[in-house]
């Protein structure tokens, strides 16, 4: 058993991940990610990271060593889904009190564990370390060792007080913790050769069982899903599968690595989210397997499943490409995700004006650069207050991101959709994907938007008097230079289309809609859509008056 | 007299409890302009801020000084620098609220000698507010990190009159505990004006979390009280503390600045809401307005029509203090039986809880209580809701947080019409829960919940309770 600073450089130093592969030695020692600026810095600790990566394992008991703060701050926060027990859902801390703190808090963690023992009698307890026991120096090693042996059951350290880093790293630890103490403790009841174990998939939302009937399907057994609506058991076992899949995440891919070199189970990064990122993975994970021995005929049925899967999903995306069309999505997500969604929102008829590449690797970038073309638009790093610019000025219709953003969409009054682990959708597999293309038609279309971006009564008052006095002022004086000036000024700035002619349209036809403005005239109403919206809210009979 | 328990079990099960940090960094949150900062490892920040998020479905700000186990070692003056630096020199806030967390109170930074070097290193900062808190996570409660700033920020931002200054009778100060949500301290502000009164809220909540959608972007807070309106407050007629938490903050109030107060500990009722009107009215030397009679009357009326539903309930109910405080008395008042309470912290008011006992617990013990004493309604915040699937029970949703319903913030409990409708919805709760679970059915009747409730006699409740 290494030290905790020890097991924190032995994962930043991980041959596996791309990412981390091509950076120089000194930037490997600094870790995988960037140093935190105080009075600047977002997102989650290493504890954070570690309890989530675990946390969806179902049937165990989560006792969090540390002050109120760490578990009464957050518990219950996760929509992962579970088929059986509900015990992750109960929150377990040792709400250390000033007292603990002077006189060490390592009895109290041995009674709590007592007292979960007594009341639920989990399969396993884990005992999450946070810091401030860190600090005191609680060895929460050396009780779980001897409440393990004390009580005859799993009780594992997760070592990863919050302040050794980030959530990502969090998510390394964990795994660290379980390949030390759980992974190959058990043998499983029996094995085929179809078992295989999914890495770094969460079953939130319940979304992993909308691609498990698919692998059921094709007699595909997963022995064991890290963390997803996992058990103690299967994960005890889990060192037996024939195949692994690192599903749509970096985070855990120490554990998939060591697995390969402990076990002999070979893997691959893949994902679920989006349609051909389905299909390649379904053809890999039948690939692998059949490769460690499981008869050849899974390829054809495999095959044969996709391209059913394949149409059926197209065929269902297929009616929202008219509804789609010049439409904007600005997708701020990190990672595989960043191209693996893409594809599908493009195929619906999407057009993409940025995508996010913080979290992503080299080879995510070339493939955006494949889907998107050279000049993709690539945003490395935007402030809150660049996002809500960019919207406000509708240089998008809807933006894909996870929950921490949301409002910079939604106060700019710009339709949003959550993307990230936080969301209450499923987005996983082939039916994911039509439901996450049904949930942007549903958010673009809906008729609140043009409500909230009217302008209050006051405002359009103010604009329609101003209007008016100008109006008639000029014309007032001048009906010619009234005229050229409302030829002068160009509404629509691709087609040149000038605010006379909108106006005498609008009028002459009685137009109500940007479409309709478009058949009557020359007008994209893309770019220009919500100058020409702003015309039939002022509405001013008078100017029209006036200027005729 | 409730007898106060202490927990006596190592683990805490399903907390009720949250942190004395984020109860500071919330009241910061009522101050035009702010930026809360948490010192401490970004977790602490983080999980707070997501709290929030999910509470009033609103961007939060909240900041952390992003302590390692470097920093930690080496003491965190360096972090903090650079986070009011950094906080500076991006968000241009008026003012930075610091809320210490676990971490540096146990590794004992000197927070206040670090402002000053701080101060001194960085003329620049000369003219921002810089308040800081001490607010231990290992220590008290949500509520008691709100009640330590609230009574710091008196201390630190409010002028001392000077001798010959002007004096307001008409201006009245509002110190709000955390139990009352935006659309509470809407409420208050409309009623305070109509007798003419000029409030100022601090903090106001009202200003910054009610969610409304603000013109420009800002990453600092987007309303509440203006920095120089606080200055001011020592100019005065009256200081309103609402709750027993605002107590300190208000006789710091009075010892800085001589303004006299009152503490209304409860504004949910019909009793409390006629001390307050009285009062009001006294202060104010105008007569209580039409409005707030007929709005009486309405009360009144409510309370007739739902003493039906709630009158011989048994409650159990887990909330902090003074939440417990003003919800269970307007709960006992309306005929029901506060079987089971449980709170989160110390508090003087638990012991005048209208009920046998207050246990300083958790959702595990609100539950097990209450199942054993057969309660018939769950009050507490939306952690709760698992219990209430359990107990198939109905559960009303209030105090912090509530993640799982919307419109948090504009929850209201105060005044004679807040009361009325918070009435209501307990009231239609019960009926709707009856009509979906309760149905009389003819094979049932031995068994029906009103039976077995008049055989288990007070005594056995009490006897069970005592065992627990």
């Amino acid at each position: 058993m290494s030290s905790l600073a020890a097991t924190v450089q032995n994962i930043f130093d991980e041959p596996g991940c791309a990412k981390n592969g091509s950076k120089s030695e000194a930037e490997r020692r600094n870790g995988c990610t960037r140093q935190l600026q105080p009075g600047s810095a977002a997102g989650g600790c290493a504890f954070d990271g570690a309890k989530v990566a675990l946390q969806p394992f179902t049937d165990v008991a989560h006792l969090v060593h540390g002050p109120i703060a760490c578990e009464g701050n957050s518990w219950d926060n996760r929509s992962a889904a579970s088929s059986g027990s509900d015990l992750w859902r109960t929150a377990f801390t040792t709400d250390l009190s000033e007292t603990d703190i002077v006189f060490g808090g390592e009895k109290r963690l041995c009674k709590a564990i007592k007292e979960i023992i007594d009341k639920c009698d989990p399969p396993a307890i884990f005992v999450y370390q946070t810091c401030i026991p860190a600090m005191i120096g609680d060895d929460i090693n050396a009780v779980c060792k001897a409440a393990s042996q004390k009580f005859s059951k799993p009780v594992i350290p997760i070592n990863s007080p919050g302040f050794v880093g980030s959530k990502n790293l969090g998510n390394k630890l964990a795994g660290e913790a379980l390949l030390d103490y759980v992974i190959g403790t058990r043998e499983p009841d029996y094995t085929t050769p179809y078992d295989i174990n999914l890495i770094g998939e969460y079953n939130l939302s319940g979304e992993l069982w909308q691609v498990k009937p698919l692998l059921d399907e094709l007699g595909v057994r997963i022995l064991c899903c890290i963390s997803g609506d996992g058990k103690y058991r299967e994960v005890a076992s889990s060192h037996r599968a024939r195949a692994a899949m690192l599903v749509c995440s970096k985070s855990m891919i120490n554990v998939a690595r060591k697995m390969e070199q402990l076990y002999g189970i070979p893997f691959f990064e893949g994902s679920f989210y989006g349609i051909q990122d389905s299909s390649e993975s379904l053809r890999q994970l039948a690939r692998l397997l059949v490769e460690r021995g499981a008869p050849t005929d899974l390829l054809g049925r495999t095959e044969a499943v996709i391209a059913r899967e394949e149409a059926r999903a197209w065929a269902a995306i297929e009616p929202y490409k008219p509804r789609f069309e010049g439409k904007k999505a600005l997708l701020m997500t990190g990672g595989v995700k960043s191209w693996s969604v893409v594809a599908a929102l493009q195929e619906a008829g999407l057009e993409l004006v940025g995508t996010s590449v913080k979290k992503s690797t080299r080879e995510d970038k070339e493939r955006i650069k494949q889907l998107m073309g050279q000049d993709a638009h690539m945003i490395e790093d935007m402030t809150a207050r660049e996002m809500y610019k960019m919207l406000k000025g509708a240089k998008a219709d809807i933006m894909l991101s996870g929950g921490k953003s949301q409002f910079v969409a939604l106060k700019a009054a710009v339709p949003w959709l959550d993307i990230n682990q936080e969301r209450c959708y499923a987005y996983m597999g082939y039916v994911g994907m039509v439901k996450l293309v049904e949930e942007i038609d549903k958010s673009l279309s809906n008729p609140m938007w043009e409500q909230l971006r009217r302008p209050a009564p006051w405002e359009a008052l103010a604009k329609a008097r101003e209007q008016m006095q100008s109006a008639m002022a000029a014309s007032a004086s001048d009906p010619a230079l009234a005229e050229t000036a409302r030829r002068a000024s160009k509404i629509c700035v691709c087609n040149s289309v000038d605010l006379g002619t909108i106006e005498d349209a609008i009028y002459r036809h009685g137009l109500r809609s940007v479409v309709a403005v478009r058949e009557h005239t020359n007008v994209v109403g893309g770019c220009c859509q919500r100058r020409i919206e702003g015309m039939f809210v002022s509405e001013p009979s008078d100017m029209r008056q006036a200027a005729e | 007299m409730a007898l106060v328990t202490a927990p006596t079990k190592a683990c805490a099960v399903n907390p009720l409890k949250m942190s004395q940090p984020i109860g500071g960094a919330y009241a910061f949150m009522g101050l035009r302009g702010a930026m809360p900062l948490l010192h401490g490892p970004q977790g602490c920040t983080s999980f707070g801020l997501t709290l929030f998020v999910r509470h009033f479905k609103e961007a939060i700000p909240l900041q952390t000084t992003a302590m390692s186990e470097v920093a930690t070692v080496l003491g965190g003056y360096e972090n903090l620098e650079q986070a009011i630096l950094n906080i500076y020199n991006r968000t241009k806030p008026k003012i930075i609220g610091i809320c210490s967390t676990g971490v540096t109170e146990t590794n004992g930074d000197d927070v206040d000698a670090y402002l000053k070097l701080i101060r001194s290193n960085h003329p620049q900062l000369a003219k921002l507010p810089l308040v800081y808190v001490s607010t231990p996570d290992f220590k008290g409660a949500f509520q008691d990190g709100w009640e330590k700033a609230v009574a710091r920020m008196v201390e630190v931002l409010v002028d001392r009159p000077s001798a010959n200054g002007l004096w307001y009778p008409s201006k009245v100060n509002v110190l709000p505990g955390c139990h009352l949500t935006p659309g509470d301290l809407d409420e208050l502000r409309v009623l305070l004006e109509d007798f003419g009164l000029c409030p100022s809220f601090l903090p106001d909540l009202a200003g910054s979390l009610d969610g409304h959608i603000p013109d420009e972007f800002t990453s600092t807070t987007i309303g509440g009280i203006d920095v120089d309106e606080i200055a001011s407050m020592g100019r005065a007629g009256w200081t309103i503390a609402i709750g027993a938490q605002m107590k300190s903050a208000a006789e710091v109030m009075q010892a800085k600045t001589g303004v006299p107060f009152r503490v209304f500990e409860r504004l949910c009722g019909l009793h409390p809401n006629d001390e307050f009107m009285t009062f009001l009215s006294e202060i104010s030397g105008r007569p209580i307005p039409l409005k707030y009679r007929r709005q009486r009357s309405q009360l009144a009326d409510a309370m007739l029509d739902a003493h039906f539903h709630i009158g011989g309930r048994k409650i159990a109910i887990g909330a902090e203090p003074d939440l417990l405080f003003d919800l269970s008395g307007m709960l006992h008042d309306m005929g029901a039986q506060v079987t089971v309470a449980v709170t989160t912290t110390q508090s003087e008011v638990i012991e005048r809880i209208r009920t046998r006992e207050v246990l300083i617990g958790d959702l595990e013990d609100l539950e097990g209580l209450a199942k054993k004493t057969h309660c018939d309604l769950l009050i507490t915040h939306s952690h709760g809701r698992q219990a209430a699937a359990r107990l198939k029970v109905p559960f009303y949703r209030t105090g912090f947080p509530i993640f799982d319903r919307l419109g948090a913030g504009h929850q209201i409990s105060v005044g004679y019409r807040g009361t009325r409708n918070l009435i209501f919805e307990i009231a239609n709760l019960v009926i709707a829960h009856r009509e979906e679970n309760d149905r009389p059915t003819p094979d049932r009747w031995r068994t029906a919940p009103g039976l077995r409730r008049c055989s288990g006699d007070g005594s056995a409740a009490a006897a069970e309770r005592s065992i627990a």
